[in-house]
């Protein structure tokens, strides 16, 4: 249209003066002409971009030019793109990464995921993968498995979790990239008043929660009915050593060991913990965040959360939106203990690389992509871009994250020792019944819940109960 | 909607019945039926597909992540679906968030209605102003109005003094806070039918009855309301529908935590969440079912004219 207005002499039309109104306004008594000429050339630089990145989607590695792969990625503030950006570079034009963002919640992005590959998306080569979501996909045939070879590469110095996580019936179906994991966080005032060593080896659930309801402190948890208080059961149940589910590879007909004297044990704590003045006042609704700015408010006292509370407390005193001493009063220790004399299993979380088995290069560009991004360079960078910890222990040896990371050796530990959430292809009925039982934390009460929630977990897993 | 769209032509059929039809009328209709028809093909396509689709899948155990395991079980999930607690104590949240609203709704919309229609100077002005509410897409104002009453970034607390009291942590507080963005965001639309309908009540009327000596709440009462009925009651129609279904808050304020779960996120959750297709269809279909029933219980036993709501008479 911008063109013809160009040309066409005589008369004007309503829209093309409105047009022209818009465009160039400055020099409304130029002659028509070289007004036109002047406005155009951003005009039509701007229509042929949009004209050629339109043309680039539609043949994304159909003849010419360079093969894309799509990336979808978790939100973490733009280091996945920038790995994508230097593993297009460093292939040499072979392919070139394209991310696109999932939503921000675990669950919202397997929901998205799954709809995808059910419809079996051919534009979905690369994805970031939360480990529990593995075995569902894998199952359903939407990913590609690794050979042998592959394999070998990618579990090379991996934690044994995050191998874990991405094997299911034998077969390596993601390739770990970072690996999580949740420590406790307390303020050293705190403990100090309090009178506890945190990192000493008899600090369990029971001696923290005392110490926090004797000084009048929070011991902040995520408690809301969502994917963190499944890690929060499950880091306290195999801490007792129990677990949630054995035999998962049977599918609906998995072993359910929920109500066990761990399950018990777990559900006392939480009843405890929530019914008591240590819990936030909003702990049934708390996620993360909110469970970071408690131990921020003037209450706070010790808190479990994952690994990316460091660099997010430093930027926000840095940036004035808490309290600039916060930092320096920051402590840090191992998982609290259940029994004094058993070792903690610290939850696992992080991000594993799957392939879609749908996708043009999934033989090809996309294991040489994934390859890529998972060496420990890359690992190493993506930790120091956004502070999530690497699936290779090597990585922590390095003294440029020792130095950034003062708590690296206390991660690298954790995740080696942790346990990860049931590996099954049922994993968000199994997560969804136990919420559903579990929450709010409050109504957990060890003699009934860990049995209901048995109970309801099997007639989720048959279809016999809504959830 | 759709239950709506399917009565729309029932409804002219029985009015038709009534009387002889003439040549004229006779070819009117077909007119008509030939003008609609395009639009009810596309209609066909995009609901009775997918609405065919559903209740066939409905009666297998099937999930999208488990293909294998797909198997044929009858009716059995529609008894898992109306055997199950959380089904009822859905329905009832349904039930109450519904009730709530429609009637605040109704209330608040009739004298929102008599504003605009009565605005002596800033018409536009004061019409847009009530419209606003209206033209925010509901995820936003969810937003909006979570954070609001949210412990750590709300100013419900501080305004009112609650301390820090946690909306979100009950049932009924949730519901609370649900039920009042749900009227603040759907209020202008019945407001906008009712003055629809206040439009069509004839001045004269209130004029002879002002002469009679009748007060304005006797006026109001006795002849304002009874002319307006149909536009009331075609308000109370969409609107029940539409509150029997939400879902847009629940899902962003408490993603159905506290018992504040509805029947359409129950769909959801077990659709979409879980991928179980099956289960989830079938609450799909019941509660299709349910919306149905609601139309026809408007539209047969409150006798709503369809056609009024178009201000013709």
């Amino acid at each position: 249209m911008v063109e013809r207005i160009g040309r066409r002499p005589g008369r004007v039309m309503r829209a093309e003066r409105i047009a022209r109104r818009r465009a160039i306004p400055p020099d409304r008594h130029a002659p028509p002409d070289r007004r036109m000429r002047r406005s155009l050339p951003p005009l039509r630089a701007a229509v042929a971009l949009t004209l050629l990145a339109g043309g680039l989607a539609a043949c994304s590695g159909g003849g010419g030019g360079t093969p894309t792969l799509n990336w979808y990625i978790n939100p973490d503030d733009g280091g996945q793109a920038k790995l994508a950006a230097s593993c297009t570079k460093a292939s040499g034009g072979k392919y070139k990464i394209k991310t696109s963002v999932l939503p921000n919640d675990a669950t919202q992005q397997r929901e998205q995921l799954v709809r995808r590959l059910a419809a079996k998306d051919s534009g979905l080569d690369i994805m970031s993968l939360d480990p529990v979501f593995v075995a569902e996909v894998a199952n359903a045939g939407f990913l590609r498995p690794f050979t042998a070879a592959e394999s070998k590469q990618f579990t090379d110095g991996v934690f044994p979790p995050a191998v874990q996580s991405s094997t299911w019936e034998g077969k390596l179906y993601a390739a770990p990239f970072w690996a999580n994991t949740q420590l406790l966080w307390y303020r050293k005032s705190a403990a100090q008043k309090a009178g506890v060593d945190p990192s000493a080896p008899d600090f369990t659930w029971d001696k923290m929660i005392d110490a926090a309801v004797r000084t009048n402190t929070t011991v902040a948890a995520q408690g809301n009915r969502y994917e963190g208080y499944m890690v929060w059961i499950n880091a306290l149940i195999s801490s007792a050593g129990g677990r949630i589910i054995s035999d998962a590879e049977k599918g609906a007909d998995a072993t359910i060991e929920i109500d066990s004297p761990a399950g018990r044990q777990a559900a006392t704590i939480i009843r405890k913990l929530a019914r008591s003045k240590a819990a936030s006042p909003t702990l049934s609704t708390d996620i993360e965040e909110q469970a970071r700015s408690v131990l921020n408010g003037s209450r706070g006292g010790f808190m479990i959360n994952w690994g990316y509370i460091w660099r997010a407390e430093n930027g926000d005193a840095k940036a004035g939106v808490i309290n600039k001493n916060i930092p320096a009063d920051l402590g840090w220790a191992r998982y609290p203990k259940v029994n004094a004399n058993q070792d903690s299993k610290p939850p696992f979380g992080g991000i594993e690389l799957g392939i879609g088995g749908y996708g043009k290069y999934r033989d090809t560009l996309a294991v040489d992509a994934v390859r890529c991004i998972t060496t420990p360079e890359n690992m190493k960078q993506y930790m120091i871009d956004t502070g999530n910890p690497a699936a290779r222990a090597v990585v922590y040896d390095d003294p440029q994250i020792k130095k950034e990371f003062p708590m690296a050796g206390l991660i690298r530990d954790s995740i080696n020792a942790a346990s990860p959430r049931p590996i099954t292809p049922y994993y968000t009925d199994v997560s969804g019944a136990v919420q559903s039982r579990w929450h709010p934390p409050a109504s957990v009460d060890p003699n009934s819940t860990p049995r209901r929630s048995e109970t309801f977990i099997r007639q989720v897993l048959r279809d016999q109960a809504l959830l | 909607m759709m239950a709506a769209v399917q009565s729309a032509p029932a409804a002219t059929k029985r009015r038709a019945g009534r009387a002889e039809l003439s040549d004229r009328s006779r070819s009117e209709r077909r007119l008509g039926l030939l003008l609609s028809a395009p639009a009810v093909i596309v209609m066909l396509l995009v609901t009775a597909y997918p609405l065919l689709n559903a209740l066939y899948l409905s009666l297998f155990r099937y999930r999208i992540t488990a293909p294998d395991d797909k198997k044929f079980v009858g009716l059995s999930n529609y008894w898992t679906a109306l055997s199950d607690p959380l089904f009822w104590q859905n329905v009832f949240t349904t039930f109450i968030i519904t009730f709530a609203t429609v009637a605040v709704e109704l209330v608040i919309g009739f004298g929102l209605a008599m504003v605009m229609h009565r605005a002596l100077f800033a018409r536009r002005t004061v019409r847009t102003a009530i419209l606003l509410p209206y033209g925010i897409v509901t995820v936003i104002s969810a937003f909006a109005w979570r954070y609001a009453f949210d412990l750590q970034s709300g100013f419900v607390n501080s305004w009112f003094g609650l301390g820090d009291y946690a909306w979100f942590s009950g049932r009924w507080s949730s519901l609370f806070v649900i039920v009042l963005s749900e009227i603040w965001k759907t209020t202008p639309f019945v407001s906008l039918l009712l003055l629809a309908g206040l439009a069509q009540v004839p001045n004269d009327l209130g004029e002879a009855a002002t002469v009679d000596g009748a007060t304005a709440w006797q006026r109001l009462r006795r002849v304002t309301i009874p002319n307006m009925k149909a536009a009331i009651l075609v308000a109370v129609l969409f609107r029940t529908l539409d509150a029997w279904r939400i879902f847009d808050n629940v899902y962003i304020m408490t993603s159905g935590q506290q018992k504040t779960q509805t029947l359409s996120f129950l769909t959801y959750q077990q659709t979409i969440t879980r991928t179980a297709i099956g289960l989830g269809d079938a609450v799909g279909v019941l509660l299709f079912l349910s919306v149905v029933l609601i139309a026809v219980v408007f539209i047969r036993g409150f006798r709503v004219d369809l056609s009024q709501v178009r201000g013709d008479r």
